[in-house]
C-alpha cells in the first residue's frame, strides 16, 4: 500500500528563523521524490515535518488524504531511515528489522519469518544472528532499509542515507535503492544534497533554497530547463553572464553582458530594461568562432585534462572563470594559456533567467 | 606466632606487589613509545612516589582493615588478659550473631535488623532508580540547556551542606512539630501531626536524598552519549514512550544504572547519620548496632565481626544484581 503526501502551505519556524516558508507541494503515490538543496535550506525540516517529529507552524500535511495534525510520529504510516541509519546496536540484525513488529506485538514466530523475508530481499539471507557492529557499511544501509520496510509504511522517508558510504559504494547503493522502490511500489521521499543522487533515482525533484521550493520537476526539466537563477547554478555546472535586456522577443532574449550582446531563450518573458542572467552550461559552450550574437571572445586562463573531457577555464567579468567542456573527441585543437579563445554556442542552449540569488560556490 | 603478629606480615607483601608492578612498567619499557616509570618520574621522585602511596594503601587503608579482621576472630578480653592464655581464635563472635551468647537463644533482634537494613536498602536503591532515572533521562536528553544548568546546580548546592546538617534540616521539616505538620494542621487537613519520624517516613527520605547525586550521575553519564537519532528511530517504528524506554534507553543506559545501584545501596546499608537522625524507636539500622559495640559496649571484636557480617552480605547481593542484570563488574565501575 502506498500513498501520496501533500504539503498545503506549510511553514516552520523556530524562534525568528523560517526554516521552511509557505511550501506546497503535491508528492504522488508510488513515486520516487527528492529534496535537493544546499545544507541548511530546509530540505531536513519538511522531512521531519512529514515523519511527526516536528509541528508545521502554519499549514498542514496530509499523507494518503488524511490531515496529519496531532498525529504522532509514532502512529504515522511512514517510516524514517536516518542519515547515521540510527540501528539499535544492542539488538541482532533480525531484531533491529523487526522491532517496528514488535512494538505491534505481533508474536515471535511471525516475526522472525517477516526478518527473513526481509533479510533475503536486502541480500543478507541467514545472517539475522549477527550483531549491527558485525556489517559492514553497504550491508547496515540494507538493514536499515529492511527495518524501515518491516512496518509496511506507505512512505519511506530517507535522510541523506548514502552520505555515510564510500563513493563506489553509495553509487551502487543509488542503484540498489530505485531497484528496492519499484519492487515495494511505496512513495520514496528522500533528501540529498547530491545533485548526482537526485537526478539519477528520481521520478521528481524538488530544488530548494532557505526554505523556499524553487522548483518541482523531472530531473531532465531540472537541468535543462531551471526556473531560477539558484536552480540553474545548484544543479550541474553553470556559467551565468549577468547584465540587462536589450532585445526580446516571444520566445527569445539578449542581454548586453561584459561581452556584449548574447542573446538565449526567454521562457520568462522577460521585457526590454530589465535586469537579468544569461546562463550557458559548460558542455553546451564549444571552442571557435559563431554568429555575432551567440559568441564572444577571452583569454585563457588554464585547460584542465580529465581524461574523457577536458575543461577549458577562461577569464571571466567578475572573478568567477568561464568553463568550457571539450569531449574526448571534439576535434578541436586545445587553446594554450594566454592564448585569446573564440567561444560560442547554439542560441537553444542559452537561458534568459530574472536576475536572482544563486547558489554560493 | 600470634595472629596479631601475623598481619604485620601484609606490609612486605604490599611491597611486593609495588615491585612486581614497576618489574612489570619496565618490561613494556621495550616499546620505544612508552616510557617506564623510572624514565618518567626519576629514581628520587619514583620511590617518593611509591613509598607514598604504598603508606597510604597499607596504613590508612589495609591494616586497620586487617586489624578488624584479625579482631573479628578473637573474644572479648580486657587489655591485661590480651596475648595471654586466654586469648585465642575463635568464630564465637560470628555465631553470636546467630546464637545468643547469654541465653543460647536465637539472636532474633540483630538478624531482624540486619534483615531490616538489607531489606530497606534495596527498597531505597530503588526508590531513588526511579526518582533518579527520569531526571537523568530529561538532563540528558530532552532538557534545554539552561534548564538543565540549573537544574545540576538545584541538585549540587545542598550536598555543600555536610551530610549531618541535611539530615537534621529534614528532621526539623518533619517533626511533630515541624514546618510540615504545623502547615498541614494550620489549613486544617489534619487535626493530630502526622508521625512520620515514628512510621520511618523520614528515613527513607533522608536516606533517598542522601545518595540522589550518586545514582543521578551515573545515570546521566550513561543516557547523555546516547544517539537521539536511537529514541526517534523507535518512536518512528511505531513505539510508544514506555517501550521505548523498555527496550531502547534502559538496556542502553544498563551499566549506568548497575553502577548506581551498586554505590546507593551500599551507602545506604552502611550509612548511619539518617537512621540516627530519622528513624522511629521501632526498628534500628543495623550500623546502629555496630555502632553501639564499639563505642558503647566497648566490644571490639563483635564489633567487627558484625561489620564485616554487613559487607559480604553487601558485596554478596551486590554480585547478585549484577548476575541478575548481565552486566560486568567492569562494565558497572567504569
Amino acid at each position: 500500500m502506498s500513498a501520496g503526501v501533500e504539503l498545503d502551505h506549510v511553514t516552520v519556524k523556530f524562534g525568528n528563523f523560517t526554516a521552511v516558508n509557505d511550501a506546497t507541494l503535491d508528492i504522488r503515490s508510488g513515486e520516487f521524490f527528492s529534496f535537493l538543496g544546499p545544507s541548511g535550506c530546509g530540505k531536513t525540516t519538511i522531512l521531519r515535518t512529514v515523519s511527526g517529529f516536528l509541528d508545521p507552524t502554519a499549514g498542514s500535511v496530509r499523507i494518503g488524504g488524511q490531515d496529519m495534525q496531532g498525529i504522532g510520529a509514532n502512529k504515522r504510516p511512514t517510516a524514517l531511515i536516518f542519515q547515521n541509519l540510527a540501528l539499535f546496536p544492542l539488538m541482532t540484525v533480525a531484531e533491529n528489522i523487526a522491532y517496528g513488529l514488535r512494538v505491534r506485538g505481533v508474536d515471535k514466530m511471525a516475526r522472525r519469518k517477516k526478518a527473513d523475508e526481509l533479510l533475503d530481499l536486502i541480500a543478507l539471507k541467514g545472517q539475522g544472528d549477527k550483531l549491527v557492529s558485525e556489517l559492514s557499511g553497504g550491508q547496515k544501509q540494507r538493514v536499515a532499509i529492511a527495518r524501515a520496510l518491516a512496518v509496511e509504511p506507505k512512505v519511506l522517508l530517507l535522510d541523506e542515507p548514502l552520505s555515510a558510504l564510500d563513493l563506489k559504494l553509495r553509487q551502487h547503493m543509488r542503484n540498489e535503492l530505485r531497484a528496492i522502490q519499484q519492487r515495494v511500489g511505496i512513495t520514496f521521499i528522500y533528501i540529498t544534497h547530491d545533485q548526482g543522487e537526485a537526478l539519477t533515482m528520481s521520478d521528481r525533484i524538488a530544488v530548494m533554497s532557505d526554505g523556499v521550493i524553487e522548483q518541482v520537476a523531472d530531473g531532465k526539466m531540472v537541468y535543462d530547463k531551471p526556473q531560477t537563477p539558484f536552480v540553474a547554478s545548484f544543479v550541474g555546472e553553470n556559467n551565468p553572464f549577468p547584465g540587462t535586456v536589450s532585445k526580446a522577443t516571444a520566445t527569445g532574449a539578449v542581454v548586453d553582458t561584459a561581452f556584449g550582446p548574447l542573446a538565449g531563450l526567454n521562457p520568462n518573458g522577460l521585457k526590454v530594461g530589465d535586469k537579468a542572467i544569461l546562463f550557458v552550461r559548460p558542455e553546451t559552450l564549444k571552442l571557435g568562432k559563431g554568429a555575432a550574437a551567440t559568441s564572444f571572445t577571452t583569454e585563457v586562463e588554464s585547460v584542465a585534462f580529465e581524461g574523457n573531457m577536458t575543461h577549458v577555464f577562461l577569464k571571466g567579468a567578475a572573478k568567477k572563470n568561464i568553463t568550457v567542456t571539450v569531449g574526448r573527441h571534439g576535434g578541436v585543437k586545445m587553446p594554450a594559456q594566454g592564448d585569446r579563445a573564440n567561444v560560442h554556442y547554439d542560441e537553444a542552449y542559452g537561458l534568459v533567467l530574472p536576475e536572482g540569488k544563486m547558489a554560493r560556490e | 606466632m600470634s595472629s596479631r603478629a601475623l598481619v604485620l606480615l601484609v606490609p612486605f607483601l604490599v611491597i611486593t606487589a609495588f615491585w612486581l608492578m614497576a618489574r612489570y612498567e619496565s618490561k613494556l619499557g621495550h616499546d620505544p613509545t612508552h616510557k617506564s616509570y623510572w624514565e618518567r618520574n626519576g629514581t628520587v621522585l619514583g620511590i617518593a612516589f611509591i613509598a607514598l602511596v604504598a603508606f597510604w594503601t597499607l596504613f590508612l587503608v589495609t591494616l586497620p582493615y586487617l586489624y578488624m579482621v584479625v579482631e573479628s576472630f578473637h573474644p572479648r578480653l580486657p587489655p591485661a588478659q590480651r596475648g595471654g592464655p586466654n586469648d585465642f581464635l575463635t568464630i564465637a563472635q560470628y555465631k553470636s550473631f546467630i546464637v545468643s551468647p547469654t541465653d543460647g537463644e536465637w539472636n532474633w533482634i540483630h538478624m531482624g535488623n540486619f534483615t531490616y537494613t538489607i531489606v530497606v536498602s534495596a527498597a531505597v536503591t530503588f526508590l531513588n532508580l526511579c526518582i533518579c532515572y527520569p531526571l537523568a533521562y530529561y538532563m540528558a536528553q530532552s532538557g534545554s540547556a539552561q534548564k538543565v544548568r540549573l537544574l545540576m546546580l538545584a541538585l549540587i548546592v545542598p550536598y555543600w551542606i555536610n551530610e549531618i546538617l541535611r539530615a537534621f534540616a529534614v528532621r526539623l521539616l518533619i517533626a511533630s512539630k515541624g514546618l510540615i505538620n504545623q502547615a498541614l494542621m494550620g489549613s486544617g487537613i489534619t487535626d493530630v501531626p502526622i508521625d512520620f519520624l515514628g512510621s520511618n517516613t523520614g528515613m527513607w527520605i533522608g536516606l533517598s536524598y542522601a545518595n540522589l547525586l550518586i545514582m543521578i550521575f551515573p545515570l546521566y553519564n550513561a543516557i547523555e552519549s546516547l544517539d537521539k537519532n536511537q529514541i526517534e528511530a523507535a518512536r518512528d517504528l511505531g513505539a510508544p514512550w514506555w517501550k521505548i524506554h523498555r527496550d531502547v534507553v534502559i538496556p542502553y543506559a544498563k551499566p549506568g544504572i548497575a553502577s548506581g545501584c551498586t554505590m546507593v545501596f551500599m551507602l545506604a546499608a552502611g550509612s548511619l547519620a539518617a537512621p540516627l537522625f530519622l528513624s522511629g524507636p521501632q526498628q534500628r539500622w543495623f550500623t546502629m548496632t555496630v555502632y553501639d559495640f564499639f563505642f558503647q559496649a566497648f566490644n571490639w571484636p563483635r564489633g567487627s565481626a558484625y561489620a564485616f557480617i554487613l559487607l559480604a552480605a553487601c558485596i554478596t547481593f551486590v554480585m547478585l544484581v549484577l548476575k541478575l542484570f548481565k552486566v560486568k563488574l567492569g562494565e558497572a565501575i567504569r
